[in-house]
């Protein structure tokens, strides 16, 4: 008796796995994507499936081509003349890189958080709900429950609730950065793009901006640029490996991390490139 | 892979090299004891017997050095991709080296014994059982030296040969002992001695395994050649 029980527990965690690769669905697919800085052809036949609430870490040397695609994923790309997408960049059913897609719409539902905190200079409240008042109109009762909602999911409302009227430029590098990430959520994006978010901050808030990775995940897909290799490995669950503008290799990251398929990947990770 | 590119850090390098070294000096103890554990018993060498038996600690000491060493690469340059394979394969290496000693030095001990005790029976089979493990032994140290994934397979593949060879000797020995009962503690020893060498034939195995992932970052098939077919004896009734 005692035997099969121990089978019957031993199978559940498998039905488990089958559950969670059914919901993996694919929430940004990139097809055949060609990117030009003018002349430079900066992105080279770019295919890559982001998937639904779950991290991918970009890596790869400076001038691989990884920022290039977060500014593509946005469409930042159109605030400067002479840089141009071709190919496919699925939100849903939509090519958002296709003409006369509206970009306040689309940048509703893909937030950016950059490289250097860039909180406004106007108080923490302010801050947070400035992209929801672009997108929608709400009572003072509903903006401030939004307010909540997003700082409190960016793991920073215990330490700001009671100073929301104060300066956001007050705020320490990296409660600015998760004051940046609570901008960004506030609008309820589907994606978000972090573009080396610590890259300025300490370890400790580094790994604290790393613990609210995790916790945004379940909520959002999350898609990270990174030049700390741990980082990649310690918050995402693919990661995509870029060279020259060419997307060498995308795997788990366990795979990534421990047996790359590609050489140039093992190079770049361990350290030997150059 | 990736013997040829070096890392930028050569600290890093110079480390990682620094690990395939001391396991290299820690196999060669291993080699030299299984080695003269051999010699000891096929010319009754009492003294060279002792020397192996006194080596065990000094490759225990080895084992630790080496763990350390890897451990403390782990802590402190984090590797990723074929140099984390590296660093953990070396960590199992070096436990089935230990082990490889071990057995050497009880080969060592049952040798002092058969000293004593007057035996019949033709140690060349045990021989040829021994001189084989040995070459495998010396190739898997090679591999992983050389971090040569074919030599590791070709270990891999060759410890069928020793397992036919100890089936082949552990019959033998049971038709001495029914034969006559006086070599049972003789037999009983000589029994435990190709047990033992066929047991660091298996622990070279582990090695190649262990190499080959190392190197490749696949890993070799979990059917491997396996020849140890004496389990099916352990119904034989001398009574009958």
């Amino acid at each position: 008796m005692e035997i099969a029980s121990y089978k019957m527990s031993s199978v559940t965690p498998l039905t488990d796995l089958q559950a969670a690769v059914e919901t993996d669905r694919v929430r940004v697919s990139i097809r055949d994507l060609n990117f030009y800085y003018g002349d430079t052809h900066a992105l080279k036949d770019i295919n890559i499936d982001y998937l639904d609430r779950k991290t991918t870490a970009m890596i790869g040397p400076s001038g691989c081509g990884k920022s290039t695609l977060l500014r593509v994923l946005n469409r930042m790309y159109d605030l400067y003349p002479g840089q141009r997408a071709e190919g496919e960049v699925m939100l849903g059913d939509q090519n958002i890189i296709a003409p006369g897609v509206d970009l306040n719409r689309l940048r509703r539902r893909i937030g950016m958080v950059f490289q250097k905190p860039t909180p406004f200079p106007k108080s923490i409240y302010e801050n947070v709900v400035f992209g929801v008042r672009l997108h929608e109109r709400l009572s003072k009762a509903e903006l401030d429950e939004r307010v909540e909602w997003a700082l409190t999911r960016a793991a920073l409302w215990g330490e700001v609730k009671d100073r929301l009227n104060t300066s956001a430029i007050g705020l320490s590098g990296g409660q600015q950065q998760r004051l940046c990430i609570a901008r960004s959520i506030a609008v309820r994006p589907e994606v978000l793009l972090l573009d080396e978010p610590t890259s300025a901050l300490d370890p400790i808030s580094t790994l604290k901006i790393e613990e609210l990775i995790d916790e945004l995940k379940k909520d959002f897909t999350i898609i990270i640029v990174t030049h700390n290799m741990q980082q990649a490995g310690r918050c995402a669950d693919q990661v995509a490996f870029f060279y020259l503008g060419e997307l060498v290799e995308v795997g788990s990251s366990s795979q990534i991390f421990t047996a790359p398929r590609e050489r140039r990947t093992q190079e770049y990770i361990t350290g030997r490139f150059g | 892979m990736g013997e040829d590119t070096k890392h930028i850090v050569s600290s890093f390098e110079f480390d990682l090299r620094k690990l395939r070294d001391m396991i290299a000096v820690m196999g060669g103890l291993v080699e030299r004891s299984v080695a003269d554990a051999t010699t000891a018993l096929m010319t009754h060498d009492s003294e060279l017997a002792a020397r192996v038996v006194a080596m065990d600690p000094k490759i225990d000491a080895e084992e630790r050095a080496v763990d350390q060493f890897a451990v403390k690469l782990l802590a402190l340059r984090q590797p990723v991709a074929d140099d984390l394979r590296q660093v953990v394969a070396a960590l199992k290496v070096i436990t089935d080296l230990e082990r490889v000693g071990d057995y050497a030095s009880n080969v060592a001990k049952r040798s002092l014994v058969l000293n004593k005790v007057a035996s019949a029976y033709s140690l060349s089979g045990i021989g040829q059982m021994a001189a084989l493990v040995q070459q495998n032994l010396k190739t898997v140290i090679d591999a992983v030296g050389e971090a040569d994934p074919q030599k590791a397979i070709s270990v891999w593949r060759a410890d069928q040969m020793v397992d036919d060879l100890y089936n082949t000797i552990f019959r033998e020995l049971i038709t001495y002992m029914m034969e006559d009962a006086r070599s049972i503690t003789a037999c009983t020893h000589l029994l435990f001695i190709a047990k033992n060498l066929e047991r660091i034939g298996d622990h070279a195995t582990n090695i190649a395994e262990l190499t080959y992932y190392a190197v490749t970052g696949d890993t070799l098939p979990d059917f491997r050649p396996k020849g140890d077919q004496t389990s099916a004896y352990v119904h034989i009734d001398p009574a009958k």
